[in-house]
């Protein structure tokens, strides 16, 4: 099977200093995949470069092949019939990342109106607040109308992150990348929204390349890890092999840094 | 949600004076233009009352040295002065806009170079950059000064739009619109425009209330439409010589240019805070 993310000997370098270092792994259709490290070890970085919106002063090189198109390299015009589509992508802090001007409702429809004229459907007015309706329903939001009519400050941080994924949902994409997707929440919604992302990966049967520095979130949602230090790939393999039996020395200092937080967690806890 | 309900009808109460005042003000002067195409309470041109007449039934406001009704010249000068306004921040809004947009998108280089340019052309005084388009046309008249001071305008407005629309799209939701398959047309015109828009307007009124300003500087140099068109900075100018024998005629004009100035600048602040739901929420 042609994988859906294939990328190869990727190099990131902003100026002289390098992000990410020769970088090789694939995600295929269905596939779900975390891609875990500290910050700064060039997860996001990775992220950014399969969607094509590194910023011009960042230098790619290697190659990245989304949904069988090379992205290193490729105009913004042939990139953009791409996003969405092949790709869509959920933000770490999620009110920043939706428009604050603009009505959570209208938010969630521009993508569905962009889907739907792109399948060539009369993307009418109905049709598109239906499909808005549904993705609230899917996400879990309560009170639809009250929510289609807020703006993004007048909702809770989780309300915000599960409008983010309706709006990825929204595009129907491929793969979808969730990059840091809980980390600016409080564990209990943390809990509630992968549990969502979760659930709705399995119903609609889309990859997922889950980004994250929190070893527990990534092994409860993906199949296979990749474990970046640095920019570079140091440990890959299935989720119990990496987490149960790591190889690396940085792997094991972040499993055992998760399980005495745990413990600590526990002695002090309930 | 109350928190929100509450924070919105406060910031309605607190609002609402400047609002109204600003609305009335600039409303009046609409309907008194309005009115002037239809009746004035004399011909604007018929010079049948005597010279310099005080206030009276006949001539509310009295009349000029050539014996026409004040009050029809006022109301004609409303008219001249909405004109003036709009057109000229339409033309400024225009050409700046668009300008400062594609100025936020151009190449470090192209940006500079623009940059320049507009600071170059702030720094020249509004007045004198439209006497110099005036002077440089045949003749002067109400649409050379317009478009003298739209291009003035068109200057501030751009260098405002370009600072506005780089800073919105540093932020992140305009990359995760981006990475939905927004087009950068998309983007300006969902995410740019609407954001920059609160700003904006409040400064398009602004403008608005100095273009006013400088065509009666202008007219009061004579640079302005030329007579018979009645303008309230040739009103003010005329009123000159005589305005210790009669002080209503510099009076008059003089209340009804800072009242739409006024007015534009109150009405201003109200739709800001139409404009932007963000502001006034607790924080």
């Amino acid at each position: 099977m042609k994988p859906l993310l294939d990328i190869r000997d990727l190099n990131i370098r902003a100026g002289d200093k390098p992000l990410v270092s020769n970088l090789f792994f694939t995600v295929q259709p269905g596939e779900r995949i975390g891609l875990i490290g500290e910050s700064g070890s060039g997860k996001s970085m990775t992220a950014m470069a399969a969607t094509g919106l590194l910023p011009p002063s960042i230098s790619v090189s290697g190659s990245i092949e989304l949904d069988g198109q090379q992205v290193v390299g490729a105009a913004d015009r042939v990139m953009n019939r791409l996003r969405g589509v092949a790709a869509a992508v959920v933000f770490q802090e999620p009110l920043t990342a939706l428009d604050p001007l603009m009505k959570i409702g209208r938010q969630i429809a521009e993508p569905v109106r962009r889907r739907l004229e792109r399948d060539g459907r009369r993307a009418s007015k109905d049709v598109v607040q239906r499909e808005v309706r549904d993705l609230i329903d899917k996400v879990a939001l309560p009170q639809p109308e009250r929510i289609i009519n807020s703006y993004p400050h007048e909702v809770s941080g989780g309300q915000r992150q599960r409008v983010a994924i309706a709006m990825a949902l929204a595009c129907r994409p491929k793969l979808l990348i969730a990059d840091e997707p809980t980390t600016a929440l409080d564990v209990t919604t943390q809990a509630e929204i992968l549990k969502l992302l979760d659930q709705l990966v399995r119903e609609t049967g889309m990859a997922l390349l889950f980004i994250s520095h929190d070893l527990p979130v990534v092994a409860d949602v993906v199949e296979r890890v990749i474990v970046l230090k640095n920019g570079i790939a140091v440990e890959e393999g299935p989720v119990g092999a990496v987490f149960g039996k790591p190889q690396h020395d940085y792997t094991r200092t972040l499993v055992e840094a998760a399980r005495l937080f745990d413990e600590a967690l526990g002695a002090t806890g309930s | 949600m109350s928190p929100v309900e509450t924070s919105v009808s406060t910031r309605g109460q607190r609002h609402s004076l400047a609002l109204t005042v600003g609305l009335a003000l600039v409303g009046i002067n609409v309907l008194v233009a309005v009115l002037t195409l239809l009746w004035t309470p004399y011909d604007p041109l018929n010079a049948s009352g005597g010279r310099l007449e005080a206030p009276s039934l006949l001539h509310w406001l009295g009349t000029d040295r050539l014996g026409r009704d004040l009050l029809t010249q006022l109301m004609i000068g409303a008219r001249t002065a909405l004109l003036v306004g709009t057109g000229a921040v339409a033309i400024g809004a225009a050409i700046g806009v668009s300008l400062g947009v594609l100025a936020a998108f151009a190449t470090r280089l192209a940006d500079d170079v623009m940059a320049a340019t507009l600071d170059i052309l702030i720094a020249f005084p509004t007045l004198l950059l439209a006497m110099l388009v005036v002077a440089a046309s045949d003749s002067a008249s109400l649409w050379t000064a317009i478009l003298a001071l739209g291009l003035a305008i068109s200057a501030i407005v751009a260098r405002l739009t370009r600072i506005l629309a780089k800073r919105v799209l540093r932020q992140d939701y305009i990359v995760a619109s981006r990475t939905s398959g927004t087009s950068w047309a998309g983007v300006v015109l969902r995410h740019v425009l609407p954001n920059i828009w609160p700003t904006l307007s409040v400064n398009f009124a602004l403008q608005f209330g100095l273009a006013v300003i400088a065509e009666a500087s202008l007219s009061y140099l004579g640079l302005g439409a030329p007579p018979p068109n009645a303008s309230w900075g040739r009103l003010l100018q005329e009123a000159q010589g005589t305005v210790y024998t009669a002080p209503i005629g510099a009076i008059a004009p003089g209340i009804a240019l800072v009242a739409l100035v006024i007015g534009m600048n109150l009405l201003a602040d109200g739709l800001r805070d139409i404009a932007d739901p963000t502001r006034g929420r607790s924080r």
